[in-house]
Parts: structure tokens; C-alpha cells; sequence
């Protein structure tokens, strides 16, 4: 019997050597470029990583070849998962750089973004986030870019957006050592007292990592009876604070941040979702550009075909911006060296899905609008679109 | 802090306790008898999370709920034939990282399986009926779970202490190669251990996820590792330490919440864990070790 166990582990490992090397070792032609993609598929934000990176293995279908000096270069994704972890993240990251990637895409989530920076500095691999908004990952290291708006930005579209609709007073909770959490929290708590007077947040709660019960939480800010409460929690926590907010009869509008885009929260939280707010990068019925009118017809065929369902979370129409930006720079820098195209991304403009992209000084992608939307029978519905200055 | 708040936070934290509770069993029954943490417990609570998940998509409740039952007591004893039974003559630390191995096998394998979405738990008839009273509101499951905890553990008790399999597995805790000289079949009796653990972990999850509606890869981790404290804070190996030590965790965890002190609640649980192992390694109500000569 223990015979038979262990030459079918055996068997099983084998399989799954020969599965890892699959994704790999396909291309047989000698020009080959390395594009990392460092993104979490297990752990926490295994979700939400899984949709940024179908979103950049389609930008890979669609866009399989670079024209390096008049060469034709295969691009080849090479994927890691660092599992929503900081330290796994390093390991990850390092993994990377020892591949030879040129270039690294990611990470969803912005404390492992955060945590692998100084690796890829090191390493002279410039990498671009897709939806990481945490002001600290691009801050400071030359090498990190990203694609998307920042948290000061969408606290502060958030809080201008409650304050409109007639909210004076508001309770936030945040995730505990989760600094795209607790980052956005705290600017939301900035704006929200700069615009509604000190005083106005009434209550600033936080939660644990996997925590999944918040009704001790829910019950003290019921008490303090806000007219609004701002959650930016991942997929997985939304739902439940969400329903549990509503079973406990709180009635006021529960905000959240870009994460909450995503079918699921809808599919979990049920008719709980109904009238929660959110912010976000993307809305798959006003396509901004002539990009994101093929990319929304292509890229919802692509999602059934991959088992999920059509409706295009942010973070896949993000994943496939941060492609076209890191295709065009290798185009631009005419090299496969990692700081020729980090030279290259300094300047390099892009017209992608979510709008024009270009950095600044930083390494941020100017943006400056936002979309609200809110969930009305089931479904995503764009409300409006708000910017600052 | 009105009264309404006090009673809402008191059923909360009752409630939580209730199915810490039903978890922390499982893990004192394990170490009673095989001085095993069974790392993987929290695990099997998670996947009878998702077996009832897809139970539910394509069968009426009182269909489900046996057979997830069955199923998961089936996952358990399944767990200890294949990871811990070829180890019960090593070393103990060998069948603890095997047991840590199992943990990360299952979820790892929901995560292949299942994705690392969350699932909505189906809302089971009854359970989930909103009860409000004045101010108060609670669903009925938060009412029942610590009724049916107490219930459940007077139940064990008795049959611990009043039927044959009861008398056989106090035999093995105490010494199981002498037991087994007895005529003792030690392996049923480990598999009836686990088996009853994994029903526990059933009913937990019945429970605790009819409660809080979402199913993931990691909905095992934190519960399972508190739980585990419980069952150390309340004495490992006794049943009603686990019991108790599963209710002071869900109101001391609630009361610091309620208090104003979210961030500091899972502080307070491993603080916990660390005093007591420093002044009382054997618990409120374990049984003091005095060494044989």
C-alpha cells in the first residue's frame, strides 16, 4: 500500500514539473524577450491577481511580437505568484531577476509591490504596477512605474464624492498591516475632515488578515450612527462586511475603493450589494478610446473561454494597459536591457483602455479622473465621472 | 455604550464563542488521545465550507446536510489513514509537519480547485431568518450556535464517560500500547476520534459560515489557529476546557472590539496563548503532569 502511495506522489511530481514547464518552454525561435508578470494567484488577492493576469496573458495574445532593431522578438510571459505575501513577494521577485526577464509586470495588491521594489531596483529591472495605488510603491525607486491613479487621489474623489451626496459624518475601516487598506483609509479620513470639518470621521475600526467575522466592528459604528461608512477591504472581506453590516440594520451607504469592482462581491454579497459605492478605473459601457472598444469585445470572449464570468473587472483592462505600456517602451528603447527600456518608460506615451498613459517624474501615470459607480439590480452602474485637481 | 450595543456585543461574542467552541473540540479530542496537534483540522472546517457549497447547488438542504456530513467525516478519517497512521510509531514532531503538510495541501488544492474567489455560502432555511427584537437584530443562527454547542458537548461527555468506544478512547489517552495489550483496537478508536472531530468541524462550519456567508481558501486559517489556543488556554486533551477556553476567546475578542480596540483583538488571543504556556502550560482545566518513577 505505502508502496503504491508513494509511486503515485511520485507520478504526481513529475506531472507537475512537466505542468510548470508547460507555460515556459514553448517558443523554439532565438529571439525571445522575457516580460515578468509578479502577481499573486494564491493567497489573499488570489483572485483579483488571477484577473490582472488574464488580462495580461490576453495583451500577449493579441500582442505576441516586438520589433527590436528591425528584429522580430517573441515576447515570453514568465509568471510567478507571490502569493499576496511581502516575504514570499521578495522570493518571488528575486526568482524573476534570476530568469533574465527584462522587464516585470505587477503586482495587484500594493504591499507586495512595495515589499519586491528594492529587488528589482537592484536588479535594474524596471517593472510596471498595473493597479497597485499605494503612494510608496513608485516613491523613491526609480525603477517602479505604474499605470493606474494613486490612493491620495481616490480618497479624495471619495470623500468629495460622500461630502456631495450629503454625508456628514463617516466611519472608515481598514485592514491591519495591509497598506493598500489602511494607505487609502487614512487619506479618505485626510480629505473627509478637511472637507467636512475635524471631527467629521467618527470612528476609524481595523480588522485582521482572513478575518471574516466584523459584527463586534459593525455594532460599535452602528452605535455612533455615520452617515456613510468607507470600507476599502479585498474581495474577499467586501462581502462579508458588506452583508453583515446589513444584517446587523445598518443602513447607510458602505463605500469601498477600486478592489471592489469585481463580479464576485456582487455574486457574494447578493442583494446586500445593492447601492454600495465605489471608484474605479474603467467602465466597460463609455470605452475611452478606440483600444478599449476591440479590447472590451475581444477580451469578454477571452474571460468566458477562461471560465469567468463576462463582465471585465478594472484589473484586467489595467494588466493589459501595463502591457501595451512596457510593449511600446521595448519598442522604444530598441534593447532587451532592463535600463534602456527604463529610459524608455520615462517618456513613452500610450493610448490603452483606461485612457492616455504617460509618467511622471515619479514614475505615476498621469491620471486624474475617476469613475464612480454603484451596484443597481444585480449590476455594476456608472454614476459619474469625478477628477481633482 | 446603551444597552442595545451591550446585548448586540454579547450575542456576538457568544456566538463566536460558541463555534470556536465546536472547532477547539476537535483539536483537544486529537491531542487526548494521539498528543497530536492536528494542524489540518482548520482545513477540514474550510472544505466542509465548500462541500456544502456545491451540496447545496443541486440538492435540498436535508439531503445536503447528511451527506456533507458523511463527507466530511469521510475527509478526516481519510486525512489520519493516509498522514498520520503510517507515523504512529515516529518520532512526534514527524506527524506534526506532516500535519502541517496536510493543512497546506488542502488549501492549496481548494485553491487549485475551487479558485481563491470567495464563494457565498448557500443561506440554509430557517438559520439565516433576521430576528429583530427592539434594537437588537441577529440572525437565529447566532442564537442557536451556543445552545447547540453546550448541548453538543453535554453529548460527547456522556459518551465519553458512559458508553464502551467513550471508555476505550480514555484508555488510549491514557497509555495506548498498554490498550492495545488490553485488546484494544487502537486504530478504530483513532479513527473514531477523528471521525467525531470532523463531524464537530461540520456542525462549526455549519455554523460559523451560515453566520459570516463567504467561503475561501484561507477561511480555515484564523479560526483553526484560534481555535487551537482555545483548546490550549482551557487545558489540551479536556473537553470542557475547550469548551470554556472557546468562549473566552470569542467575548474577550468582542469585548476589546466593543471597547474601541479592534486592532489589538488577535493580540489578545496570542497574548493569551503566550501567558498561559508561561504560568499554566496545562490549561484552566488540564490535569497536572507529576512524573512517574
Amino acid at each position: 500500500m505505502r508502496k503504491i502511495i508513494a509511486s503515485l506522489l511520485v507520478v504526481l511530481l513529475l506531472l507537475a514539473s512537466l505542468a510548470g514547464c508547460g507555460g515556459g518552454g514553448g517558443a523554439t525561435t532565438e529571439n525571445i524577450i522575457k516580460v515578468g508578470v509578479f502577481e499573486p494567484v494564491t493567497g489573499e488577492n488570489g483572485g483579483g491577481g488571477f484577473q490582472e493576469v488574464l488580462g495580461i496573458r490576453y495583451a500577449n495574445t493579441i500582442y505576441p511580437t516586438v520589433e527590436i532593431d528591425g528584429e522580430t522578438y517573441t515576447i515570453q510571459l514568465v509568471e510567478v505568484d507571490n502569493k499576496s505575501d511581502k516575504t514570499e513577494a521578495v522570493t518571488a521577485a528575486q526568482r524573476l531577476i534570476s530568469e533574465g526577464v527584462s522587464v516585470v509586470i505587477g503586482s495587484y495588491g500594493s504591499g507586495v509591490s512595495i515589499a519586491a521594489g528594492d529587488i528589482f531596483a537592484e536588479g535594474k529591472v524596471p517593472a510596471v504596477g498595473a493597479s497597485c495605488t499605494n503612494p510608496q510603491v513608485t516613491a523613491g525607486n526609480d525603477y517602479y512605474f505604474r499605470v493606474c491613479f494613486l490612493d491620495p487621489f481616490q480618497g479624495t474623489v471619495m470623500a468629495n464624492y460622500a461630502i456631495q451626496n450629503g454625508a456628514k459624518t463617516a466611519a472608515v475601516i481598514t485592514q491591519l498591516g495591509d497598506d493598500y487598506s489602511s494607505g487609502l483609509g487614512a487619506f479618505f479620513v485626510q480629505a473627509f475632515n478637511r472637507l467636512g470639518g475635524e471631527g467629521s470621521v467618527v470612528s476609524e475600526q481595523q480588522f485582521q488578515t482572513n478575518q471574516t467575522d466584523f459584527k463586534a466592528i459593525l455594532t460599535n459604528i452602528k452605535a455612533l450612527n455615520p452617515d456613510v461608512i468607507f470600507a476599502p477591504s479585498s474581495i474577499t472581506t467586501a462581502p462579508l462586511i458588506i452583508k453583515q453590516a446589513r444584517e446587523l440594520g445598518l443602513t447607510c451607504p458602505i463605500m469601498g475603493g477600486d478592489t471592489w469592482e469585481n463580479a464576485t462581491i456582487i455574486e457574494n454579497a447578493g442583494a446586500d450589494a445593492e447601492g454600495i459605492v465605489l471608484s474605479t478605473f474603467f467602465d466597460e459601457e463609455e470605452p475611452a478610446t478606440d483600444e478599449a472598444a476591440s479590447f472590451i469585445a475581444g477580451f469578454k470572449e477571452y474571460l468566458v473561454q477562461n471560465g469567468q464570468e463576462d463582465i471585465i473587472p478594472a484589473v484586467s483592462a489595467l494588466g493589459y494597459d501595463a502591457y501595451l505600456t512596457v510593449l511600446e517602451a521595448i519598442r522604444q528603447a530598441g534593447s532587451t536591457e532592463g535600463t534602456a527600456i527604463r529610459d524608455a518608460l520615462v517618456g513613452v506615451e500610450v493610448v490603452g483602455v483606461t485612457g492616455a498613459i504617460s509618467f511622471d517624474e515619479i514614475g505615476d501615470a498621469d491620471k486624474d479622473m475617476a469613475f464612480i459607480k454603484t451596484v443597481e439590480n444585480g449590476k455594476f452602474k456608472f454614476l459619474m465621472t469625478v477628477s481633482v485637481e | 455604550m446603551s444597552s442595545t450595543i451591550l446585548l448586540q456585543h454579547t450575542l456576538t461574542g457568544i456566538s463566536l464563542g460558541g463555534a470556536y467552541a465546536l472547532i477547539a473540540i476537535g483539536y483537544t479530542m486529537v491531542y487526548g488521545i494521539l498528543r497530536l496537534i492536528n494542524f489540518a483540522h482548520g482545513d477540514i472546517f474550510m472544505m466542509a465550507g465548500y462541500f456544502m457549497i456545491f451540496a447545496m447547488a443541486s440538492m435540498p438542504w436535508f439531503i445536503a446536510i447528511p451527506l456533507v456530513m458523511i463527507l466530511t467525516v469521510m475527509l478526516g478519517i481519510a486525512v489520519e489513514q493516509v498522514a498520520y497512521k503510517p507515523l504512529r510509531s515516529a518520532p512526534r514532531m514527524s506527524i506534526m509537519i506532516s500535519a502541517i503538510g496536510v493543512s497546506y495541501l488542502l488549501q492549496n488544492l481548494a485553491t487549485y480547485l475551487f479558485t481563491a474567489l470567495p464563494r457565498g455560502y448557500p443561506e440554509i432555511p430557517y438559520l439565516k431568518k433576521i430576528l429583530h427584537i427592539g434594537d437588537v437584530s441577529a440572525s437565529l443562527v447566532t442564537i442557536i450556535t451556543p445552545f447547540l454547542t453546550v448541548a453538543l458537548t453535554f453529548l460527547l461527555i456522556a459518551l465519553i464517560n458512559h458508553t464502551k468506544l467513550g471508555m476505550a478512547m480514555r484508555a488510549v489517552s491514557r497509555d495506548y500500547e498498554t490498550s492495545q495489550l488490553m485488546g484494544i483496537k487502537i486504530n478504530r478508536v483513532i479513527s473514531a476520534t477523528f471521525a467525531i472531530g470532523s463531524l464537530l468541524a461540520f456542525i462549526g462550519s455549519l455554523l460559523y459560515f451560515t453566520d459570516r456567508m463567504t467561503v475561501f481558501p484561507f477561511s480555515g486559517t484564523l479560526p483553526g489557529l484560534k481555535c487551537f489556543v482555545a483548546a490550549v488556554l482551557g487545558g489540551i486533551g479536556s473537553i470542557p476546557g475547550a469548551v470554556v477556553g472557546g468562549f473566552i476567546l470569542g467575548i474577550g475578542e468582542t469585548v476589546l472590539v466593543a471597547m474601541g480596540y479592534s486592532t489589538f483583538s488577535d493580540a489578545f488571543t496570542f497574548a493569551i496563548l503566550i501567558v498561559m504556556l508561561l504560568f499554566r502550560p496545562t490549561g484552566l482545566f488540564g490535569e497536572k503532569v507529576t512524573d512517574k518513577v
